[in-house]
């Protein structure tokens, strides 16, 4: 049933986004930055733990929690460092996440060439 | 009716050549996906990869229209110093693949862009001025690249961007003519020069539908300049309106009383096999006129298969600055009339 829940979930989350591209025609760039946005608010409402809670990796497999995780290192070092911990917390969480995307392209584009 | 006796400057848009006028020779190079096509047989040199040999996609699109300049003087049988002028194009900043390529030939060169209108764009400018006497014999040429097109309009390639179904897939190839006085080849008798044509389309991924009208609008001036009809022609080809764009120019012409429907089919239509699900709505980029013109239609013209042909090639003029600062797609196609048999 977890699956079933984590797959629903996970597939809704991506059809608004298909509908985000095809209905209101927003570039792919727009379509990542309003998601991750959009995790970002449902966070700060308090809504998106509630939603992991419920669909797991449903909900922190798409984009949006990239957005949740934004804001909960960025909470976190706040409370400790006031306002500047904003600025140094936010890619905590989601530093090993950055770091891996830049590492596994670089390794990539040494390996592989485009075929077009 | 049609005049027997046409003037040089028929109208403001259309020419008459009243010299015999010739494309005394053609060549066409192009990619993997477009030598598996239903007009291979009709193309001078298939590339079997996309990177022609080269390091670079754009390095590629340099070979491939070098490759057709030069298979274009070895079938005519001259050098490059028998050439008085070059009027090429590309889909690149610069018109770099141009550039590049004419600065390894010893011809002087007119550089254009018309966006996927440079095939015709080159070719009724190199007719003028041949039919003038300001050039003995010029070439006209273009290409396109998939990848460098995409590079240069839409996303890299390597983003991997999802296209919807009425995008289209630009045609890796080159096409290059050889126009003269005289001797064998396709008489070209007319051409006539589009006006801008915007209707509002902003996506740059339905080029067909932006660009219908301004063929439409170029296709009314020609047949209202020269007194001629559809049925005055074999066979009359759109640039690459694709399947967005095919039907919607035949009701825009059908409302101003012209019926398309017998002679008429588009460039973008006929690259590809119709099942081939990757180009989605069908072929694009200078190169989609330029390969059907340059290989089809001037082998079916010499062969007396199709006697007179009209070729309107059409272009949408966005940058993608302009279509990120919400501007719609500009549009603009020309027109040449080639004749064979005369």
């Amino acid at each position: 049933m977890e699956y079933l829940i984590a797959f629903v979930v996970g597939g809704l989350i991506c059809v608004i986004g298909q509908l985000l591209l095809d209905v209101a025609k927003m570039t792919p760039a727009h379509v990542m930055s309003t998601l991750v946005v959009s995790g970002v608010v449902l966070d700060f409402i308090g809504v998106y733990d509630k939603l992991i809670d419920f669909a797991g990796a449903g909900a922190t497999v798409p984009i949006t929690s990239f957005g949740h995780s934004l804001y909960h290192g960025a909470i976190a070092e706040a409370q400790k460092n006031g306002l500047i911990g904003v600025a140094t917390g936010i890619f905590e969480v989601t530093s090993a996440g950055i770091s891996a995307a830049i590492t596994f392209s670089f390794l990539a584009s040494l390996i592989f060439k485009p075929k077009g | 009716m049609e005049s027997q006796n046409p003037s040089a400057r028929v109208s403001r848009q259309t020419w008459y050549f009243d010299q015999d006028v010739r494309l005394l020779s053609s060549a066409v190079v192009v990619g993997p996906k477009e030598g598996k096509g239903p007009l291979a047989n009709y193309f001078d040199k298939i590339h079997s990869d996309l990177y022609a040999g080269q390091q670079t996609w754009e390095d590629a699109e340099k070979q491939l229209m070098a490759d057709a300049i030069q298979i274009l003087l070895k079938k005519a049988g001259i050098a490059d110093k028998d050439v008085d002028v070059i009027l090429a194009g590309d889909l690149l900043n610069q018109n770099i693949t141009t550039n590049f390529t004419a600065e390894q030939l010893e011809i002087p060169l007119m550089g254009m862009y018309g966006a996927c209108s440079t095939s015709m764009l080159t070719l009724a400018t190199a007719a003028s001025l041949v039919n003038a006497g300001y050039a003995t014999r010029a070439i006209a040429a273009c290409s396109s690249h998939n990848a460098t097109a995409e590079r240069q309009y839409r996303y890299p390639t390597e983003y991997g961007g999802q296209k919807p179904p009425t995008a289209q897939w630009t045609v890796t190839g080159a096409g290059a003519g050889l126009v003269g006085i005289g001797g064998s080849g396709p008489r070209i008798t007319y051409a006539t020069i589009g006006k801008v044509v915007d209707m509002g389309v902003k996506d740059p991924f339905d080029m067909g539908s932006a660009m219908a009208p301004a063929a439409a609008s170029t296709l009314q001036t020609h047949f209202a300049d020269t007194g001629r009809s559809p049925d005055s022609y074999d066979l009359i080809v759109t640039g690459d309106l694709a399947s967005v764009g095919y039907p919607i120019l035949k009701e825009l012409m059908l409302a101003q009383g012209y019926d398309m429907d017998k002679v008429y089919n588009d460039c973008g239509l006929m690259v590809y096999p119709p099942d081939e699900a990757d180009v989605l709505a069908g072929a694009s980029g200078c190169a989609s006129s330029a390969v059907v013109t340059y290989g089809y239609i001037v082998d079916q013209l010499n062969k007396g298969l199709l006697k007179k042909v009209l070729v309107c090639a059409t272009g949408a003029l966005l940058s993608p600055v302009s279509y990120q600062q919400g501007h719609s797609i500009p549009c603009i196609a020309h027109a040449v009339a080639l004749e064979g048999g005369i």
